[in-house]
C-alpha cells in the first residue's frame, strides 16, 4: 500500500497509508467520534469540502450496502481511519469500504493515529490539509495546505444541492423501512442546501410530497409550488458565504408559511432572523451530543456535524432558544414566537445516530396542521 | 431534580461470597455506590457476608453488617437502624432476590422502607420470564418463542410443541445455574429436572434455539426525568449458546451497521421504559441472526452486573457511583462527568479504542467435569484489554490471563487436538479460540469455520491476520535482526516480547527482542480512556498502552510507587489480593505518595479509576510492567499485595534494576524455596513435617519409605494445591506422583510427612525487619490435608491450648525476623499432641489477610504498606489501641461444585472454593452458624441425616450419630455404617447402596426430600462411585453437606446450640469503636 502524508497549515504532518485511491486532496480537516455510520457519514453532503477523521478507529468492518446511503455519491474529499478492515462482515454488504472509496474517488488513509490528529484538532481547531500520496514532500505539502482556501467565506452549499428541482415521495425500504406510512396529504418546499436523504424519507413517512428544490432557486419559485410547509436542510460550509440564500429564507418564511430547518437550515434562519453565526474551534461531529430541550427540560442524544453555530445572544427578542447543548451551551433549537417557524442545529434524521430527536418531524406536520395554507 | 431530602439513611445489600456469576464486580459496584451516597451526605447502611471486601471496611459504609444475606438479617438491621431507603440494585442477583423477599414479608412496609432503584413489580417484570415477555410484546419488540413450566409434564408437553434443540433457563437463579441445551426429549428432561430444582420459584422457562446467532448487549441508564443514554456496546466473539460471562466479548460491538445499532438502542429503551426501570443502570441483551438482521431481546437485568462493570472500565463512565445517585432523585444532567469535569454524564460514552476481554477458567480443578460451555457460566474470572485494534487488545487480554500463553502465540496451539478440530469449533470449550487459529492454519476458509462455529467473520479474520504475521516474523532471516517496521508491526498487532522471541528460534530470550525493540526506539505510548475519543480534555489518569505516535501520559514531581495487582480472579487468588492492593494504594496515597495501580481484572476496585492517583490497566508481565516502569520512574514497585502473579515477577523485575519495596527478592527466595526454607527453619530450631525431594517414581517411593505413610505430594511452582494429593499407602503414591510430575513438568515433586487429623493453623503477621506484629493466630475447622483456602477457620482459635497459642506465636516472630520481613507474611502450621510443624511460609499478603483485618479490626494490608516505603511499625502502632477480642470470627468457604456436574464435591489439598464469607459472634458455635447460612449452607433443625463413613472414620461417627439422635434426628446410613450404629445402640433405617439398582437408596430418599443434610467421608482418595453420585445429588439439591469429622463436630454443636440461643446482628462499628490507623 502506498504511503500517505497529512499536511496540515500549521506544519504538523502525519503519516499513514492509503488503503482506497491515490492523489492528492484539500479539505478542512475534522473529527467525527460516532463509532457507526461511517457509509452515512461519507455521503452526507455537508462533509464537502472536509477531510473527515474517525476517531473509532476500526472502520470499513461491515462494509458498504446499498441502502444507507444519505446522498448519490459519498461527499467527503478524503477520509483518514485508524485502521480499515480487510473485509466486510454484514447480511447487507454490497461492496468493501474501499471498493466503495476508490469508484467515488475519495482518498482513503489508514494506519494514522488517529487520536492524536484528535487532540491535535481538538486543542487547536479544525485546519485546512492537504492529503497526498503523489507528493511526499512534508514541506512542500504544509505550503499546499496554508494555500489551500478553507471553508470561511465558500458557497459550498450550491456545489452539493441539486441542480434540477425534483419531487421525494419514497419513505425508505429495505432494513429500515417504516412498519406504517402515512397518507400523503402535504405538500413540503425543501431548499436543498446539500441534504441529507433520510430528512426526505421521514417526511415522506409522515404523509408529505418534498419538492425539493435546487440552492440556487429563488423565493418567487418555492411560492409558486404553493407548499404547506417549507423545509430548509443541512449543508456545507459557511452560512455568512451565501447571503441571497438567507434572503429567499427571509422572504419565504415572511409569508407566514410553516418553516422547520436543521443545520446549515438553522444557521440561515438565524441570520434571516437577524442573528449572526460564528466558526466553532473544531465543531460538533459525532452521534452522542446531549441536547437539552429547555421547554420539557429532557435530555436528547443526537446526531451532529457543524462546524458554524448560531450566536444566541445576537438572536432579537422575538426568537426563543428552545435547545441548548449541554457540553458547551451552545445553540441547538430556536423558535419564532411570532411566525411558524423552528429549526435546530442537531440531526433529528439521525442516519448516522441516536433517533431521540425524532419527534421534531411530527411537531413540523403539526405546525402545518395548525397554520393551514389553503 | 436534586437530590431527595425526606431519606437520610440508606441500606445497601451486598452480594455475599465470590460464587461463579457473582464475582468482585459487585465489590466495585457497592463501593462506588457507598461512596457515592455518603458524599451526598446519606448515611450507609451496609450488609454484606463477604469479609474480603473493600465495602465491608468499616470506613466504607456508616454502619456495617458482616452477616449472612438473609431476609431475617436484612429485617433484623432494618429493625436496628430504621433506614429510609433500601437499594437493592448494586449488590447482584443476591441482593435483588433478597429484597423481594424481604418487600414480600411485610417488614419494608412494617418500618416504611422505600425500595428505590427498582421497585417489585419492576424487579419480578425483568425477572419473571412470561411477564417479561408480556411487556416485550407491549412495548413492539421480538423476543424468543418460549414457554414457562413448573413440571416434568409440561415440559414434555412444550418439548414437543417447540422443537429441538430447546434452550433451558431456570427463573431466579444466578448466571442461568441449571440451565441447558437440550437436542432431544432425554436430555430436555433430565436438564429441566435440575432446574426446575435450581430455580427459587421451580420455574424454567424452554425456549426455541437461536444457538448461532449474534450475541450483544447494551448498558443502559435511564434517570426519573426520563432521559436514557447507552454507555456502552458490546459484542460477543462467542456467538449465542455460551453464557456471556464465559464468551470472549469485544467492547464497542464491531460488526453492525448504524441503522442495525440504533434499532437495537431503540430496542433497549423501549425496554427499560417497559420494564419500567425508574432509575439506575440495567443491561439488555440481544440476539441478530446474521443471515438477515432479525433481532429478538433475550434478556435484562434491572440492577447493575457483570457486564456494567466491564462497561464502566471499558468506557470509563462510573455506572454504579451514577446509579446510585440517580437513585436518590439526581438527574443524569445534573450529575457531571468526573472523567472531563465540564460535560454533564448525560451524553454517551464514545470509544477510540478497541477493548476485550477473555474468561478464565478452573476445569482442571474438577476431575471429571465436562468443559464444555454453555448457558450455564462456568468461569471464575476474567481479564480485559485495551488496544487500538481487536488484534491488540485480544493478544494483550491473552497475556494478562496466565493460562501459559503469550499471547495467540504457537504454545496456544498446542491445546488443540487437530484430529477433533471440527468438534472443538462446533461445541465451545475454553480453548475454541485456539481451535479457529489451528483451523486457520489448516487452510480452513472464513465460510467453513462461519459454517461450523458460528463466529463472525470479521473476527476470524483478524485471527488470520495474526497468523500472517506470525509468518512473517518466522520466515524474517534469523542471522540479522528483525526489520524496524516489521518489529513495529508486529507490536501494534499485540505480539508480546515473548511471543516474538519464540518465533525466532529457541536461544532466543524475551529479553533479547526486548534490547532490540528499544534500540530500535520502539516502545509503547499511554493513551487516555476519556469517555469521548478525544473531544475533550480529560482530568482522569487512566491509562492503557498502545504501539502508536502520541503519548497522553501526564507526569508530577511526587515520589511515585507502583503496586502490581493479581490480574483476573483464579480459584487460590481471588478479591482478596486486590483488597490488598487497595488498602497499599490508600495507605500510600495519605501519605503523599502517587500510588500508580497496574492490573488487568475489570471487575476489581483496584481498577476503579479514583482507587489510585494513576490507572494503567495492563498485563501483569513483565514485558507490560517494565514498560510502565520506564515510563513513571517510580521509587518501587509493590509486589507482596497481589499475590502469586506479582510475586512471581519480583526476580525478574529486580534483576532488570527495579526496586522491590518491602520484603527483599532473596528473602522471598528463602520462603519460596523448600531447601533453602528447610534449612532456615532447622537452624531457627522449629519443627516441620520430615520431607523430601523427587525427580521420578522411584525416587518419591524411596523417599515415602523413608518418612512413612501416610505422606503429602506437592508438585513445585503451582497455585491454590493444584495436583496436591495425600497418598496412604505405595499403590497411591504411584499415580498421584505421576501428576505431580504432569503438573509441573521438570521440577521436583515434594513429598513431606502428612499429619492425619492434625489441627491447622494459619498466622499472619506484619514485621519491619526488626519488630513483628501478630496480625492473628486462626485455627482452622476442617483438619491438615484439606487446603487451607477451602477450610473454615476461627480466630481467635476456638480450641487450641493457650500454651500452644503463645509458641506459634513465638516461632512466627523468629521466622519473621530471620527472613527480615518488611510487610505482610503468612504462615501455615499444623498441630498434633501438642506439637507444632511449620508447614509453608508465604512472605507476602495471604488470602486471610482481608478476613482477619474485619475480625481485629485492624488494618494489615495498610500497616504493611507503610513499612514497605520505610515506617515502623512502632510509629505506625503510635496511636493504636490494642483491643481484646470478646466474639469470634469465623470465615467459612464456597464452593462451585453445582456448576461442575458429577464432581466429587469433597475436600482435599487443591483448593476449589471460589469466595468465603465470616460470621462473627459472640462465641464460635454462633459464629459458625453464621457462617454456614452465609455460605448458603442451612442447617436443618429436625429430619433426617444420612451418615456414611469409611471404617477408620466410624468410631467418630458414631459420637456424631448418637449427638444427632439426641437431637431429634432421625438417622439413614449404609449397611457397614448402619451395622456399627446399630452396635452401640444408635437407632438407624439402613439404605441400599445405589449400584445394586434395587431401589429404597439414599437417592430416592432424597428424591422425595426424605434428607435434610448428609455426612460423608470420602472411602479414600479415590472415591466410590456411589458416594460421588450421593454427594454430587446433595449439591444439586442445596443439601447441607459435611464431609470431615471437624466440620461434622462443629456442625453439630451448632445445632445443638441453636436448641437454645437467639441470634443478633452486629455492626463492625459496634465491634471496633477506634477502628482507624
Amino acid at each position: 500500500m502506498k504511503k500517505a502524508l497529512i499536511a496540515l497549515e500549521d506544519g504538523t504532518v502525519f503519516e499513514g497509508r492509503a488503503f482506497a485511491g491515490h492523489g492528492e486532496v484539500f479539505g478542512e480537516l475534522v473529527f467525527n467520534t460516532s463509532m457507526t455510520g461511517y457509509q452515512e457519514i461519507l455521503t452526507d453532503p455537508s462533509y464537502n469540502g472536509q477531510i473527515v477523521t474517525l476517531t473509532y478507529p476500526l472502520i470499513g468492518n461491515y462494509g458498504i450496502n446499498d441502502e444507507d446511503i444519505e446522498s448519490w455519491k459519498p461527499h467527503a474529499a478524503g477520509l483518514v481511519v485508524g485502521e480499515c478492515s480487510r473485509i466486510a462482515s454484514n447480511f447487507r454488504k454490497t461492496k468493501s469500504l474501499p471498493e466503495y472509496l476508490i469508484k467515488g474517488r475519495i482518498l482513503g488513509v489508514d494506519h494514522v493515529d488517529t487520536r492524536a490528529i484528535t487532540l491535535h484538532i481538538r486543542s487547536l481547531g479544525a485546519m485546512k490539509c492537504v492529503m497526498s500520496t503523489d507528493d511526499l514532500d512534508p514541506q512542500s505539502l504544509v505550503q499546499k495546505a496554508k494555500n489551500s482556501p478553507g471553508l470561511v467565506g465558500r458557497d459550498l452549499s450550491t456545489e452539493v444541492s441539486t441542480t434540477k428541482r425534483y419531487t421525494w415521495t419514497d419513505p425508505g425500504h429495505g432494513f429500515d423501512a417504516p412498519t406504517r406510512v402515512a397518507p400523503q396529504r402535504f405538500k413540503v418546499a425543501a431548499l436543498d442546501c446539500g441534504m441529507k436523504r433520510n430528512q426526505l424519507r421521514i417526511m415522506a413517512r409522515l404523509g408529505c410530497a418534498v419538492d425539493v428544490f435546487p440552492a440556487t432557486s429563488s423565493s418567487a419559485e418555492i411560492l409558486a409550488s404553493q407548499p404547506d410547509g417549507f423545509f430548509v436542510s443541512n449543508g456545507p460550509g459557511d452560512p455568512s458565504a451565501v447571503p441571497q440564500m438567507v434572503q429567499l429564507v427571509k422572504d419565504v418564511i415572511g409569508t407566514g408559511v410553516p418553516t422547520f430547518g436543521i443545520c446549515f437550515g438553522h444557521q440561515l434562519l438565524g441570520q434571516a432572523f437577524g442573528g449572526k453565526t460564528y466558526k466553532l474551534k473544531f465543531g460538533h461531529r459525532g452521534g452522542n451530543q446531549p441536547v437539552m430541550d429547555l421547554t420539557t427540560r429532557k435530555v436528547e442524544i443526537t446526531s451532529q456535524n457543524h462546524g458554524f453555530a448560531v450566536d444566541i445572544a445576537s438572536l432579537p427578542p422575538e426568537v426563543e432558544t428552545t435547545h441548548i447543548n449541554l457540553n458547551d451551551q451552545t445553540s441547538e433549537g430556536m423558535r419564532h414566537t411570532k411566525l411558524p417557524v423552528f429549526s435546530v442545529q442537531y440531526h433529528p434524521e439521525a442516519a448516522p445516530g441516536p433517533h431521540d430527536a425524532a419527534y421534531l418531524f411530527p411537531r413540523f406536520i403539526k405546525l402545518m396542521e395548525d397554520h393551514p395554507r389553503r | 431534580m436534586p437530590k431527595r431530602t425526606d431519606i437520610k439513611k440508606i441500606m445497601i445489600i451486598g452480594s455475599g461470597p465470590i460464587v461463579i456469576g457473582q464475582a468482585c464486580e459487585f465489590d466495585y459496584s457497592g463501593t462506588q455506590a457507598c461512596k457515592a451516597l455518603r458524599e451526598e451526605g446519606y448515611e450507609v447502611v451496609l450488609i454484606n457476608s463477604n469479609p474480603a471486601t473493600i465495602m465491608t471496611d468499616p470506613e466504607t459504609a456508616d454502619r456495617t453488617y458482616v452477616e449472612p444475606i438473609t431476609p431475617e438479617a436484612v429485617a433484623k438491621i432494618i429493625a436496628k437502624e430504621r433506614p429510609q431507603a433500601l437499594l437493592p440494585t448494586l449488590g447482584g442477583q443476591t441482593a435483588l432476590n433478597t429484597a423481594v423477599k424481604v418487600a414480600e414479608s411485610g417488614v419494608l412496609e412494617k418500618y416504611g422502607v422505600e425500595l428505590i432503584g427498582a421497585n417489585v413489580q419492576v424487579i419480578r417484570r425483568a425477572e419473571e420470564r412470561e411477564l417479561f415477555k408480556a411487556a416485550m410484546e407491549q412495548a413492539g419488540l421480538e423476543c424468543l418463542k418460549s414457554r414457562q413450566v413448573t413440571s416434568l409434564d409440561q415440559v414434555r408437553a412444550v418439548g414437543e410443541e417447540l422443537g429441538f434443540p430447546i434452550i433451558i433457563r431456570p427463573s431466579f437463579t444466578l448466571g442461568g445455574t441449571g440451565g441447558g441445551v437440550a437436542k432431544n426429549m432425554e436430555e430436555l428432561l433430565a436438564i429441566c429436572e435440575g432446574g426446575l430444582k435450581a430455580s427459587m420459584v421451580h420455574e424454567v422457562l424452554l425456549e426455541e434455539s437461536v444457538w448461532g446467532w449474534k450475541e450483544f448487549e447494551l448498558e443502559v441508564m435511564r434517570d426519573r426525568k426520563d432521559n436514557v443514554v447507552i454507555i456502552c456496546s458490546i459484542e460477543n466473539l462467542d456467538p449465542m449458546g455460551v453464557h456471556t460471562g464465559d464468551s470472549i466479548t469485544v467492547a464497542p460491538a464491531q460488526t453492525l451497521t448504524d441503522a442495525e445499532y440504533q434499532k437495537m438502542r431503540d430496542g433497549a429503551i423501549a425496554v427499560m421504559k417497559a420494564i419500567g426501570v425508574e432509575t439506575g443502570g440495567s443491561n439488555v441483551q440481544f440476539a441478530i441472526n446474521p443471515q438477515n438482521g432479525r433481532m429478538v431481546v433475550i434478556e435484562m437485568n434491572p440492577r447493575v452486573s457483570r457486564s456494567s462493570a466491564l462497561a464502566s472500565k471499558a468506557t470509563g463512565f462510573p455506572i454504579a457511583k451514577i446509579a446510585a445517585k440517580l437513585a436518590v432523585g439526581y438527574t443524569l444532567d445534573e450529575l457531571p462527568n468526573d472523567i472531563t469535569r465540564e460535560t454533564p454524564a448525560c451524553f454517551e460514552p464514545t470509544l477510540d479504542y478497541c477493548v476485550v476481554k477473555v474468561p478464565r477458567f478452573a476445569f482442571e480443578k474438577f476431575a471429571g467435569s465436562d468443559p464444555h460451555l454453555g448457558v450455564s457460566m462456568k468461569s471464575v474470572g476474567e481479564t480485559m484489554a485495551i488496544g487500538k485494534n481487536f488484534k491488540e487488545a485480544l493478544q494483550k487480554a491473552l497475556r494478562g490471563l496466565e493460562i501459559g500463553v503469550d499471547g495467540l502465540d504457537l504454545k496456544c496451539e498446542k491445546r488443540v487436538d487437530i484430529s477433533k478440530l471440527e468438534d472443538l469449533l462446533a461445541r465451545p470449550t475454553p480453548d475454541r479460540l485456539f481451535a479457529l487459529k489451528v483451523a486457520l492454519k489448516q487452510g480452513w476458509s472464513l465460510e467453513k469455520i462461519f459454517e461450523v462455529s458460528f463466529v463472525d467473520p470479521w473476527f476470524v479474520d483478524n485471527i488470520a491476520q495474526i497468523i500472517e504475521m506470525e509468518q512473517r516474523l518466522l520466515d524474517a532471516p534469523k542471522d540479522r535482526a528483525l526489520k524496524k517496521e516489521l518489529l513495529r508491526e508486529a507490536k501494534e498487532m499485540g505480539f508480546s516480547d515473548r511471543q516474538i522471541a519464540a518465533l525466532r528460534g529457541p536461544d532466543v530470550s524475551h529479553l533479547d527482542i526486548r534490547k532490540e525493540r528499544l534500540a530500535a526506539g520502539i516502545k509503547p505510548v499511554y493513551r487516555l480512556v476519556d469517555t469521548c475519543a478525544g473531544e475533550f480534555e480529560a482530568y482522569t489518569p487512566y491509562y492503557y498502552s498502545s504501539y502508536a505516535e502520541r503519548d497522553n501520559s501526564r507526569h508530577t514531581d511526587r515520589p511515585k510507587v507502583i503496586i502490581l495487582g493479581s490480574g483476573p480472579n483464579r480459584i487460590g487468588q481471588g478479591i482478596e489480593f486486590d483488597y490488598c492492593c487497595v488498602h497499599t494504594v490508600q495507605a500510600l496515597r495519605k501519605l503523599g505518595y502517587e500510588a500508580i495501580m497496574v492490573n488487568s481484572n475489570p471487575e476489581t476496585v483496584s481498577t476503579d479509576y479514583d482507587t489510585s492517583d494513576k490507572l494503567y490497566f495492563e498485563p501483569l508481565t513483565f514485558e507490560d510492567v517494565m514498560n510502565i516502569y520506564e515510563n513513571e520512574k517510580p521509587i518501587g514497585v509493590v509486589v507482596q499485595m497481589g499475590g502469586q502473579t506479582p510475586l512471581n515477577l519480583a526476580v525478574p523485575l529486580q534483576q532488570a534494576g527495579v526496586p522491590i519495596l518491602g520484603t527483599s527478592s532473596d528473602s522471598i527466595d528463602i520462603a519460596e524455596d523448600r531447601k533453602r526454607c528447610a534449612k532456615l527453619l532447622n537452624d531457627l530450631g522449629i519443627r516441620q513435617p520430615e520431607s523430601g525431594t523427587a525427580m521420578s517414581i522411584d525416587e518419591a517411593l524411596e523417599v515415602a519409605r523413608k518418612i512413612g505413610f501416610p505422606v503429602m505430594i506437592r508438585p513445585s511452582y503451582v497455585l491454590g494445591g493444584r495436583a496436591m494429593m495425600v497418598a496412604y499407602n505405595e499403590n497411591e503414591l504411584v499415580p498421584f506422583t505421576y501428576a505431580a510430575f504432569a503438573a509441573s513438568p521438570g521440577f521436583p515433586v515434594l513429598i513431606d510427612r502428612y499429619l492425619d487429623r492434625a489441627v491447622e493453623i494459619d498466622v499472619d503477621v506484619v514485621c519491619d525487619s526488626t519488630e513483628v506484629y501478630i496480625g492473628g493466630v486462626q485455627q482452622h475447622v476442617e483438619q491438615a490435608g484439606i487446603h487451607s483456602g477451602d477450610s473454615a477457620c476461627c480466630t481467635p482459635p476456638h480450641s487450641l491450648d493457650p500454651k500452644l497459642i503463645t509458641e506459634v506465636e513465638e516461632a512466627c516472630r523468629k521466622m519473621a525476623l530471620a527472613l527480615k520481613v518488611k510487610g505482610l507474611m503468612n504462615v501455615q502450621l499444623a498441630a498434633k499432641d501438642g506439637v507444632f510443624y511449620v508447614l509453608e511460609i508465604n512472605p507476602r499478603a495471604s488470602r486471610t489477610v482481608p478476613y482477619l483485618s474485619k475480625a481485629t479490626g485492624v488494618p494489615l494490608a495498610k500497616w504493611a504498606a507503610r513499612i514497605s516505603i520505610g515506617q515502623t511499625l512502632k510509629e505506625i502502632m503510635a496511636g493504636h489501641k490494642p483491643v481484646t477480642p470478646t466474639w469470634k470470627a469465623v470465615k467459612e468457604v464456597v464452593l462451585p461444585f453445582n456448576r461442575f456436574a458429577g464432581v466429587d464435591p469433597i475436600l482435599g489439598p487443591e483448593m476449589k472454593s471460589t469466595g468465603e464469607v465470616m460470621g462473627i459472634d459472640s462465641c464460635f458455635e454462633l459464629a459458625y452458624w453464621k457462617g454456614q447460612i452465609a455460605a448458603g449452607q442451612h442447617l436443618p433443625d429436625e429430619g433426617t441425616v444420612f451418615l456414611s463413613a469409611r471404617d477408620a472414620d466410624k468410631e467418630w461417627m458414631i459420637e456424631i450419630g448418637t449427638e444427632l439422635v439426641q437431637l431429634g434426628f432421625q438417622l439413614v446410613a449404609t449397611e457397614g455404617t448402619a451395622k456399627a450404629l446399630a452396635a452401640r445402640n444408635v437407632p438407624t433405617s439402613v439404605v441400599s447402596k445405589v449400584s445394586d439398582h434395587k431401589g429404597g437408596t439414599v437417592l430416592d430418599l432424597m428424591h422425595g426430600n426424605g434428607i435434610q443434610m448428609i455426612i460423608n467421608t470420602p472411602s479414600g482418595p479415590i472415591s466410590l462411585v456411589d458416594e460421588v453420585r450421593i454427594r454430587a445429588e446433595a449439591i444439586l439439591r442445596s443439601l447441607p453437606i459435611v464431609t470431615t469429622e471437624s466440620g461434622a463436630r462443629a456442625t453439630v454443636a451448632c445445632i445443638r446450640y441453636m436448641r437454645t440461643h437467639d441470634w443478633d446482628v452486629k455492626a463492625l462499628q459496634d465491634y471496633f469503636p477506634d477502628y482507624g490507623e
